[in-house]
């Protein structure tokens, strides 16, 4: 504020000018925003409000929105023509009213199913409008609902508050001006982010107010980039204050420990970042439903056809009789004749009203219905609910379940999708001797169980403060009870809905990851160590003598301790940054303070001066969280470093000898990346703790040693190219300048110092580095995301020479970036090795598993995750996505050209290795372990890949090069070498790059893709994918939102895909091909009536049954078996992930079988109209009276059929057959007794009731049915026998006693995740197996019967090969 | 925060209420374990089924068989087409009220009840337009409807003045040749009787087709002209019996009931009276016939028909040949696959 005033008078006019002459310029460019304290009119009312609305409707735009909506569906538009057809006299075929009725109750059921989804709409919208925050009016600030907020309004945030809108942080109780966020429902990103104060605010130390704020803030439109925010504040006085992204606290965001904040609404509601990025739900057609609707569209053509074909043979018929009428022809009502081609015309017409049934109306409805079923079915799956969250499966979009069953790709994010986004470490080695933590692997493998199973353990309210003398064990349950309470959320139910908004709970603070059981040997040597250098400290000796094996451990936990961002808190709410300052001294706030404890003798008022200036920049520079190497000290600490060389040693080691204060409590760890918090609570099992870290501190309690505090001299923070970060501080006991170096093995293992072989000490450095690398090689193949550990000690003059680069390279204006990238090199050579870690990022349950049968279901597996990329291989290996056996290509270019070299290079590899040498072998190597089943050879399973198959290739790609690989001029080469990859890894790539390449995927290869994640960052990929799945894990709803389905847990992912999937595909198909049948089956009866009375259009079949046919008489027992059959039961789906494959081959749904099922259509209507005919030739009958037992021949044919298609027969099933027989009847009955001269033209009266006396009628009903079906059923009983699909194998498996079925199955190696397996040929069905000889053998005698051939095709399994070679290829282009 | 942020959790919060409120039910229904069976399409159970339904069928197919061939049929065509047929002088439209006579010899005696059919060929009663051309409610004697026909009888709704009753084309193309049958006895020809009572369905005469309730009939039809192909009006049908006459005649509703296909029969009278009960003895007939209605025009025949009926009704080979058909069909089928299981199973038992 002091500085506004400075400004003020310099600037004003120009800045004014300018501003004005660019608001004149680009009008729209910018947006500006006035405060609104809430005295006056809101001068930004013109922007959009708080309030969000969602819902597509309102109470008066219901009716016609939803019916222009509904009209969008071709079909609804075309039932509506021919009813309102049906209301012209001359072409009329049935009572208008009646004609109406279907199309109604169609859309009416849509029309409600629509209401009923926009009222939960309306009431989330309600529920998210009316949450509370303070803003300011009026002098102070007062609550108020969500939706009140306008821009320009001033809110204080409190801590753990979520931000309603897109806020300008102004003001932070923070002391360094940071508020705390975590973004997680955002960016999937579960570490605090840092935000800091407008600069203009920073000095602020009186509590902001807001009527003294007198700026005026100009800033972008509102755009959905979460990273970008350009601005400026224009000060009154003229001055500009430049805003950026670090400024902004977005909706939907949570403050974390920041006591209070306040800051100005820039942008609201609709127009806030979060909800610019949250996209409504795209539709989404399945892709069965495309496949359809080609269908629909040829059924018109066949519809079109029959009119046209019967209206011709009308006007040949009425041509036929000339001028000289029958005595049975009609005139027109003017009594005029119709000349032959306007009756043709008018009878097209006609027709198309009586044939409308082929366009099956009810389908779209019954499609609906059924899927809807479906959903309740797969919401209500015990198997996909997850007892720890009490959440089950969420299916939020309805219409698209049979796309489970057809994905060919799944894209799944890696943190919180496959692992369970928590670190824990595992072991570790130092000084080259291993520390297995067998009890902390045991410990570990005791939460999985405890996990597995509902662990009810009733939270004890007690102290949950960790008594550093009680054990280990004792404080683990506590502190476990603790956080089963809080982290589960399954305390307190009442205030759940509060707890969950304003999730209490962090990230990284459950009790696996806090609690390390200690290696007790290492333990020891900890202990002793400690007791050592107490002795030593106590004795004066220099710590320097310690053995060099205890130094390395103690610098070893040094290092996890202090070589991390990691922040400590203390665990009350709200979180505080904990302050623990050792000595008496104020809190260090300038760089001056730091000069001054460094260098206490030799302070000069001069350098203080001197530095204020650059305290801004300084400042910025430090706590920017872009920043990429940042140093607390400033150009003069250098001057005082070298004057102060010789005197250093005089600096007191601080530490005092109190044990940690009960206040302390448990103190909370928040680390940017989750590993650093796994490290530094593993630190603290041996009793290594962090207590506290400031911007130039960090203390740590050591056991004996009490609390030391570690001048943190500068931090070089991680960036994924040098893959490391280190500190460099001076060590309080040794009081030398230390640089601890913490990082990936492969970057470290190469800037270690070469030992020098010639001293003892050098070889057994270099004994440490071999053994280490070897336990490190270890780590990695158990999946264990390895750290190296490594110090060096640098001399004053060392490290001055350092500096002083260091600085000049921080202030250079070119290539400044380079030149600290340099400068961090030159530090970090020549390093010690102390150890390295195995951090498991835990999988989720079952992770590995659901891959493995993913896969085996032919489902490609990319993941693209965030992530580093050695974090990402590791994980990749350890959840079996990549192979230790497979090849892994590994592409990494920093160009356009060494990434077009590199695809090329690659491409070329795989062809020369896989397709042109050995393609042969190569595929059968390989096939059987993808695709057991031989009834898929490779070219026929994926039309669109027929030259690719897919080798066992694993792809690693980082997300630079990915970027290059997308553009266009690439994505091609990308695609083919991905697509012959069995597996893709893509690293560090954007949230937008996620949705670019699954897009690219989609749109180039026409597959279906399934993308899974669970953070914000996964939210476009979920949403371009065909089906989106979000797990609602840790990170928010984000995902969640945007999913069509919602998982508690990814391995839920196999029973869905492999299961609810291919059943609701199964079912769906089947249902589709069915109502296709059946529709063409009756409508076929009217036409074949057409050569019988002269292409007149009338039918033989009531309009009653004409139009209720569909909906009502034959309906329900196609929705149950719609619903209900299981082509397969769930366990063999599962055991027997191939069976997936039908699904994705679209084999129950091909266009082959729709022509068939139209053939057999006509066919069987041929059957039902024929027997019919020349049974009632030369007779008596009359028409409707022949026709009422057609409509009951075509009814039992199509339900007989339905029975030969249903795989399992329920209760349900016959129930509705029978229902439906019943229902044909009974209404029939009705009607035909209802009114005597109703129903023109047909007049049934009392027609079915003579018709159930005649003996004739049941000999009718039992002849047709079976001659309509007979082919069919031959076709199926031969099918089922001869050449079964494997789903039929599947079926006949099912039928097996279990014993049988596990020993065929566990034969068949196809159990999950053993690939490599001895299997025996041929299985002998004759012997039976060892148990139970009576069973077995009754049993034998029934798989007689079964179709052997199948058995054959079943079983032979020929062995992987496991020739390939284990040559590692790696392109690596920097 | 997304804008349905609440949703989901919201569904969550409220049925939460309970400790774990969100467990899915665990009912056989819902976690879809129905008991089940599952219809296996192998050769178990495919063979047998076949043989006992082909056996079944062709079991039925005999039985029809043999009752079909059992009824005796008589069909006579007197349309007059060919030029040396008694009725070729009527064919002429021109003629009026012209009678052609039919003889004919029975050789055995036909067993009664015989039924005495009209058949019409290339007739199409079935026609849609024709379907519709008539008032349900003025035949179910509605006299609002005798003063205004529907739309539907249109052209045949008025003769420009007043309104047709009945109107509507079906009424208008009424059937009107009559027969009469003569046996010849000892030289003279013997009337047989002819019974027209019952030979429309019960509910046409009882229920449907209702005279308006007004004595005599022939005022309600006070304004109106009978159809124009009509010699009589409506309520002159039948001068003989009251009962048989308007709108209930039997005749009338016969016609009115239309033929599902264009070569229909229709009945006109039964033989069952006096000595003719057991049918019609050997001998020789003629059938004089009152030939009235014109179907030349559109190449239609008419003929006579005599046939007794069985318990299926009328002879009809079709059906029990149908059934032997498909029986042998199934027989038929289940050799095949016994052959080919037989084939396929020998390879896998070695």
């Amino acid at each position: 504020m002091a500085r506004d005033t400075e400004d003020r008078a310099a600037g004003t006019h120009k800045a004014e000018r300018r501003q004005r002459g660019r608001s004149k310029k680009k009008p729209k460019e910018t947006r500006t925003v006035r405060v609104h304290t809430g005295h006056e009119h809101n001068p930004n009312r013109h922007y959009a409000n708080n309030r969000i609305k969602t819902t597509k409707y309102t109470v008066l735009s219901f009716l016609p929105k939803n019916l222009f909506e509904q009209f969008h569906r071709f079909a609804n538009v075309y039932f509506v023509f021919i009813a309102l057809l049906n209301f012209v006299p001359v072409v009329n075929a049935f009572q208008p009213e009646l004609a109406l009725a279907p199309v109604v109750f169609i859309l009416s059921v849509t029309a409600i199913k629509d209401l009923w989804e926009d009222y939960r709409r309306h009431r989330s919208d309600t529920e998210i409008n009316h949450m509370d925050c303070l803003v300011y009016t009026e002098r102070r600030y007062v609550e108020r609902f969500w939706k009140e907020v306008q821009v320009g309004d001033f809110i204080r945030l409190r801590c753990n508050e979520i931000l309603p809108a897109d806020v300008l942080l102004l003001s932070s109780s923070d002391p360094d001006r940071l508020c705390h966020l975590e973004t997680a429902t955002l960016d999937g990103e579960t570490n605090l982010k840092q935000r800091q104060v407008v600069r203009s605010f920073f000095d602020l130390d009186c509590e902001f107010d807001p009527l003294k704020f007198n700026g005026i803030i100009e800033c972008e439109k509102p755009n959905n980039d979460l990273n970008r925010f350009r601005g400026y504040i224009l000060h009154r006085s003229g001055s500009r204050d430049a805003l950026y992204k670090d400024n902004l606290l977005l909706r939907g965001c949570t403050v974390r420990n920041t006591e209070e904040a306040v800051g100005i609404v820039i942008y609201a509601g609709h127009e806030t970042k979060a909800m610019l990025n949250n996209n409504g739900p795209r539709y989404k057609r399945s892709k069965l439903e495309r496949q359809m609707n080609v269908h629909v569209f040829w059924c018109v053509v066949i519809l079109l056809l029959m009119c046209l074909f019967a209206a011709i043979g009308h006007g040949l018929w009425v041509f036929q009789y000339g001028d000289k009428r029958p005595v049975f022809d009609v005139l027109s009502p003017e009594g005029a004749e119709l000349s032959p081609v306007v009756a043709a015309v008018y009878l097209f017409l006609t027709l198309i009203i009586v044939f409308q049934v082929l366009i099956p109306i009810s389908l779209f409805v019954s499609i609906e219905i059924v899927k809807v079923c479906q959903v309740f079915f797969i919401h209500q799956d015990q198997d996909l609910y997850d007892e720890d969250s009490d959440s089950r499966l969420q299916c939020r979009a309805l219409n698209i379940t049979e796309d489970l069953g057809q994905t060919q790709y799944v894209f799944s994010d890696k943190t919180g999708t496959l692992t369970e986004n928590k670190m824990v470490f595992r072991r570790c080695t130092v000084a080259g001797v291993e520390y297995s933590h067998d009890a902390n692997a045991r410990r570990l493998a005791l939460y999985q169980e405890v996990d597995s199973e509902e662990e009810e353990v009733p939270p004890p309210g007690g102290s949950l403060r960790r008594d550093s003398s009680s054990s280990q064990q004792s404080s683990r349950v506590v502190l476990r009870s603790l956080s089963t309470k809080t982290h589960r959320r399954t305390g307190s139910r009442a205030d759940a809905k509060r707890a969950s908004i304003l999730s209490k709970h962090t990230a990284f603070s459950s009790p696996m990851e806090k609690d390390v059981t200690p290696d007790p040997q290492l333990l020891d040597k900890v202990n002793e160590c400690g007791g050592q250098m107490d002795f030593m400290r106590f004795h004066g000796q220099p710590v320097s003598q310690l053995p060099s094996d205890l130094a390395d451990i103690m610098d070893f936990f040094m290092a996890l301790t202090v070589c991390n961002t990691v922040v400590v808190s203390s665990p009350n709410q709200p979180r505080q940054k904990v302050r623990m300052r050792l000595e008496s001294k104020s809190p260090v706030k300038t760089i001056e303070d730091f000069i001054k404890r460094f260098t206490p003798s030799r302070l000069t008022s001069g350098s203080s001066s001197s530095s204020s200036s650059s305290l801004a920049t300084s400042r910025s520079s430090n706590r920017g969280c872009s920043g990429l190497l940042s140093s607390p000290s400033a150009e003069s600490t250098l001057a005082k470093l070298q004057e102060e060389q010789a005197a250093l040693g005089s600096a007191p080691p601080r530490y005092d000898g109190t044990p940690r204060s009960p206040e302390d409590g448990e103190l909370r760890y928040e680390a940017e990346s989750p590993d650093e918090a796994a490290l530094v609570y593993a630190a603290r099992a041996y009793k290594c703790s962090l207590v506290g870290r400031l911007p130039d501190q960090v203390t740590v309690e050591l056991p004996h040693l009490g609390k030391l505090s570690f001048e943190l001299l500068h931090t070089l923070g991680f960036d994924s190219t040098r893959k490391r970060m280190s500190v460099v501080v001076r060590h309080p006991l040794t009081d030398q300048i230390t640089v601890y170096t913490k990082g990936a093995d492969s970057v470290i293992m190469d800037l270690i110092k070469p030992p020098d072989t010639e001293t003892s000490k050098g070889r057994r450095q270099k004994k440490l580095v071999l053994r280490t690398q070897n336990y490190l090689n270890l780590y990695a193949a158990d999946g264990l995301r390895t750290l190296c550990i490594a110090k060096k000690v640098l001399s004053k003059e060392q490290y001055a020479c350092w500096l002083q680069r260091h600085l000049e390279a921080e202030t250079a204006i070119q290539g400044r970036e380079e030149l600290l990238f340099d400068s961090a090199l030159r530090l970090e050579t020549n390093l010690q090795l102390l150890g390295a870690t195995g951090i498991e990022d835990r999988l989720q349950d079952g992770v590995p598993e659901t891959i493995a049968s993913l896969r085996q279901a032919g489902l490609q597996i990319w993941v693209l995750t965030g992530d580093k990329q050695e974090t990402a291989v590791n994980v990749a290996y350890a959840c079996k996505l990549l192979d230790p056996e497979e090849e892994i290509l590994t592409l990494n270019a920093d160009s356009h050209e060494a990434c077009a070299l590199l695809l090329e290079e690659s491409l070329h590899y795989i062809q020369t290795k896989f397709l042109c040498s050995s393609s042969d072998q190569a595929a059968k190597a390989f096939l059987p372990n993808f695709a057991p089943f031989e009834v898929y050879p490779p070219s026929s399973s994926s039309p669109h890949s027929a030259a690719f198959t897919v080798h066992r290739l694993g792809l690693v790609i980082d997300g630079r090069t990915l970027a290059y690989a997308l553009d266009q001029s690439l994505e091609d080469r990308f695609l083919a070498v991905a697509r012959s990859c069995r597996s893709v890894l893509c690293c560090r790539s954007t949230p937008l790059q996620k949705s670019t390449v699954v897009k690219l995927v989609r749109n180039k290869l026409k597959v279906m893709t399934l993308a899974i994640g669970d953070g914000a960052n996964d939210v476009s990929m979920i949403q371009v994918a065909d089906v989106g799945v979000g797990i609602s894990g840790q990170e928010g709803m984000q995902a969640v939102m945007a999913s069509d389905f919602a998982l508690p847990r990814f391995r839920y992912l196999q029973k869905l895909l492999l299961v609810h999937g291919h059943w609701s595909y199964s079912r769906l198909a089947n249902m589709i091909l069915f109502f296709f049948y059946k529709n063409a089956m009756f409508v076929a009866l009217v036409f074949w009536y057409q050569f019988y009375c002269g292409f007149s259009g009338s039918a033989m079949i009531d309009q009653w049954y004409l139009i209720f046919f569909n909906l009502m008489f034959s309906a329900f027992p196609q929705l149950v078996t719609g619903t209900l059959d299981k082509d397969v039961s769930a366990e063999t789906l599962q055991q027997l992930p191939q069976l997936y494959m039908s699904g994705q081959n679209s084999e129950e749904y091909k266009p082959y079988m729709f022509w068939m099922n139209m053939i057999d259509a006509f066919y069987q209507s041929l059957v039902c109209f024929f027997i019919p005919y020349f049974a009632y030739a030369d007779s008596d009958v009359d028409v409707f009276t022949w026709g009422t037992p057609i409509t009951t021949l075509a009814l039992l044919t199509i339900l007989v059929h339905l029975g030969i298609e249903t795989r399992t027969w329920t209760w349900m099933n016959c129930l509705s057959i029978s229902f439906s027989v019943s229902l044909f009847f009974t209404v029939s009955l009705c009607y035909n007794a209802s009114c005597p001269s109703c129903f023109s033209p047909s007049n049934p009266y009392w027609s079915m009731q003579r018709l159930l006396q005649d003996p004739l009628f049941y000999l009718l009903c039992v002849l047709t049915p079976v001659a309509a079906l007979l082919p069919r059923y031959f076709y199926r009983a031969c099918q089922g026998t001869l050449f079964p699909s494997p789903v039929q194998v599947g079926r006949q498996l099912d039928k097996l006693p279990s014993e049988t079925r596990r020993n065929i199955l566990n034969l068949g190696g196809v159990e999950a995740g053993s690939a490599v397996r001895p299997v025996p040929h041929f299985l002998s069905l004759g012997t039976p197996s060892p148990e139970g000889p009576d069973e077995n053998h009754q049993r034998t005698e029934e798989l007689e019967f079964l179709p052997l051939v199948s058995w054959n095709v079943f079983i032979h399994i020929p062995q992987p090969l496991l020739c390939i070679s284990e040559m590692e290829f790696r392109v690596c282009v920097f | 925060m997304g804008k349905e942020g609440g949703c989901g959790q919201n569904k969550t919060m409220v049925k939460q209420e309970q400790e774990l409120a969100n467990r899915p039910d665990n009912t056989a229904f819902t976690q879809q374990r129905l008991p089940a069976w599952q219809p296996m399409l192998s050769a178990g159970i495919v063979i047998p089924g076949f043989v006992i339904i082909g056996l079944a069928f062709i079991g039925i197919g005999v039985a029809l068989f043999i009752t079909s061939k059992n009824i005796q049929v008589m069909e006579m065509d007197y349309t007059g087409f060919e030029p040396d047929s008694d009725c070729f002088k009527c064919s002429n439209p021109e003629e009026k009220n012209c009678v052609c006579q039919l003889d004919f010899n029975i050789s055995s005696r036909f067993e009664g009840p015989v039924f005495f059919y009209y058949g019409l060929s290339n007739y199409f009663q079935n026609y849609r337009r024709y379907g519709v051309s008539k008032d349900d409610a003025q035949l179910s004697g509605d006299l609002d409807n005798f003063k205004s026909p529907s739309d539907t009888c249109s052209p045949y709704d008025t003769d420009g003045i007043k309104p047709i009753v009945p109107c509507g084309s079906i009424a208008n193309s009424m059937f009107n040749d009559t027969f009469l049958l003569y046996r010849e006895v000892n030289g003279t020809n013997e009337l047989v009787p002819l019974d027209g009572k019952g030979i429309a369905w019960w509910t046409d005469y009882n229920v449907k087709y209702r005279n308006p309730n007004v004595t005599p009939l022939k005022e309600a039809f006070e304004g109106t002209v009978k159809p124009l192909f009509w010699p009589r009006p409506a309520y002159e049908l039948d001068t003989s019996d009251p009962n048989n006459n308007g709108f209930i005649n039997q005749d009338f509703l016969v016609w009115m009931r239309r033929a599902a296909l264009p070569d229909f029969r229709k009945l006109y009278r039964r033989i069952a009276q006096g000595d003719y009960a057991r049918g019609l003895p050997a001998g020789n007939y003629s059938l004089k016939i009152a030939y009235n209605y014109p179907v030349l025009s559109f190449q239609g025949r008419k003929k006579v028909v005599f046939s007794n009926v069985s318990w299926m009704g009328g002879r009809n080979d079709f059906l029990g040949i149908a059934y032997l058909v498909i029986g042998s069909m199934c027989v038929f089928m289940s050799i095949v696959m016994l052959i080919v299981y037989a084939k396929f199973k020998f390879p896998e038992e070695d």
